[in-house]
């Protein structure tokens, strides 16, 4: 028995979900090994090590998409190595390989997981309805488990663990299915700290009017030594990149402050701010459910509410 | 090229969803609508009909109830609907609603099909990478644009520091994100036409599936507890007179952040 979690490699490193899922998955069931997508290092596989490790799967990077590959080497693994658990993140190569994985093994995948208990049938508790319920949901087929966790659910932290022994892995042929070729990669390189670890963050939604509007939000952010986050709508329409968005698919932020600027507070919001320390909200309309969680609501114009704060807080430093 | 387009008709989110006491699945109303993340995906396959000729198919499971949803996907201009409501698919997960709808696109033999990448009401967020490995074709998921290339389809595929671009050749599946297209209002016309386009009921038996391996019981899972999320305590909120922001000054300077 044993809990695997899968990693893709993310700025030449495993992602920080992988490193809390590692974390986790200590307390679950028997020895933990990760499945590594990715160029790898000793860095890199001693970081796995460190947090609970013993094994690492490691899959190189490939010009290719590579989940039908994965999954099919993976279902060779997992008749030799009996998981009883695979941990997934929610980034969007875990999903093709989950999802892939899911049909061939004929197995369920659970979604959204913010809990996950092994001490009796394996077990996860979910928030589902944008967070307001949470259900917990018992895996009645058989193992391993397929579950796809919610990014923070789980704190990382290292145990000292050895560096571990890493084995490569090759992928099958799979023909057709395994054609989808990637032809060129870009970096849409965002300045300042990293929207998932920032201690604050300020987030723009429709409520500013355009994408000429969005550079105050920026330089609040910058004033405070925060990231810049957004909504959905916003990056649908192409204001800013996609890797700023926050919420229920984009990313998951719990800073010590966040500070939401003309968002109404759609679900899909909420559900990747809501556990932030303290929320302060500016919004037009005072039935916004975002002052539903705000600490502090100011309804208001942002574009007179934000640079007023810009100018108060330039004459404070 | 014969495209399908996976569609969901889900309740109104507009109204809160019900959950049943027993079973602790979504009670679905006889009226539901078009899952909003959907019109991208029929947009797409529109644009790419336009440009070289071909059928676009709309495949959705699920209760048919008034078909408001899929009526609404038709008035865009989809050709067809293929709906399979059985009640045997009761509690599906998502593997059960990947297994349907996949036989029911090998049924229709499409070339290329389209889904979003979650639905908004379960948003598991895998059934179009179930479905491309039940059809054993390539998937290029997560498409923030999209391109008919001579042989195939092309697209730029979200990435977590940016984007790739990625292609293959037919026949593929892609999946969508809500950026990728404006989607097309109906007209009035279209309206008109979609009550007149052939929509296909379908049951388990129909696609030639297993009852056993769809709905409830081929779902793997139970859910065994449902309960409220404590819900945050709601601050003060303060209509701005001209001096908003001073307030919020306070509230960075007592969270020591200024």
């Amino acid at each position: 028995m044993a809990t695997w979690v899968f990693s893709e490699e993310v700025d030449g490193g495993p992602t920080t979900t992988a490193l809390e899922l590692l974390t986790k998955a200590r307390s679950l069931d028997g020895e933990v090994a990760a499945i590594y997508l990715g160029e790898g290092s000793d860095e890199t596989f001693a970081a796995l090590g460190d947090h609970g490790a013993t094994t690492v799967y490691h899959i190189a990077a490939t010009d290719t998409l590579a989940a039908a590959g994965i999954a099919a080497a993976l279902e060779s693994l997992i008749a030799g190595g009996s998981p009883r658990i695979i941990l997934f993140g929610l980034g969007n190569t875990d999903r093709d390989v989950v999802g892939r994985l899911s049909a061939r093994l004929d197995r369920p995948v659970l979604a959204n997981a913010v809990d996950i208990s092994a001490s009796g049938p394996v077990a996860v508790t979910s928030e589902i309805l944008g967070g307001t319920t949470k259900v917990v949901t018992e895996v009645r087929a058989e193992a391993p488990a397929l579950v796809i966790a919610r990014p923070k659910a789980f704190p990382a932290e290292p145990s000292g663990g050895a560096a571990p022994t890493v084995i490569p892995v090759e992928l099958p042929d799979r023909g057709h299915a395994g054609e989808a070729r990637i032809t060129s990669r870009h970096a849409e390189s965002s300045e300042g700290p990293d929207l998932e670890a920032a201690a604050i963050v300020v987030s723009g939604g429709r409520g500013l009017g355009g994408a000429d509007k969005f550079p105050m939000i920026e330089e609040l952010a910058t004033l405070l030594g925060g990231a810049v986050g957004a909504t959905r709508a916003v990056v649908d329409s192409g204001w800013v990149p996609y890797s700023m968005q926050v919420g229920q698919t984009g990313k998951t932020v719990k800073p010590g402050v966040y500070i939401a600027c003309g968002i109404s507070g759609a679900m899909q919001h909420l559900v990747g701010m809501k556990d932030s320390g303290t929320i302060i909200a500016i919004n037009k309309d005072p039935e916004a459910p975002i002052f539903g969680v705000a600490d502090l609501g100011i309804v208001g114009d942002v574009h007179s509410v934000v640079p007023a704060l810009i100018e108060a807080l330039k004459t404070k430093s | 090229m014969k495209i399908a387009v996976c569609v969901k008709q889900i309740p109104d989110p507009a109204t809160p969803y019900q959950l049943d006491p027993t079973t602790h699945w979504v009670i679905r109303p006889p009226d539901q609508v078009m899952d909003d993340t959907d019109r991208y995906g029929v947009e797409v396959a529109l644009q790419l009909k336009e440009a070289s000729e071909g059928e676009v198919v709309l495949v959705s499971m699920g209760p048919a109830g008034n078909m408001q949803g899929i009526r609404q996907a038709l008035a865009m201009g989809a050709d067809k609907a293929v709906i399979i409501d059985d009640a045997e698919l009761k509690g599906s997960g998502a593997l059960s609603t990947a297994k349907v709808l996949a036989a029911a696109i090998k049924r229709e033999g499409a070339d290329l099909v389209i889904a979003g990448t979650e639905s908004s009401d379960g948003y598991t967020g895998v059934v179009p990478q179930q479905i491309s490995e039940l059809l054993d074709v390539p998937a290029l998921t997560f498409a923030r644009k999209f391109e008919k290339t001579e042989t195939g389809i092309r697209i730029e595929r979200q990435t977590q520091s940016g984007y790739d671009v990625v292609e293959c050749g037919l026949p593929a599946l892609i999946s969508v994100t809500a950026g990728v297209v404006e989607p097309r209002y109906p007209t009035f016309k279209g309206i008109m036409q979609a009550k007149q386009k052939p929509v296909d009921q379908l049951t388990v038996s129909d696609l030639g599936l297993d009852g056993d391996s769809v709905g409830g019981s081929g779902s793997g899972q139970d859910i065994t507890e449902v309960s409220p999320v404590p819900s945050r305590q709601a601050g003060q909120v303060i209509e701005d007179d001209g001096e908003g922001h001073l307030r919020i000054v306070e509230l960075l300077e007592q969270a020591k952040v200024v």
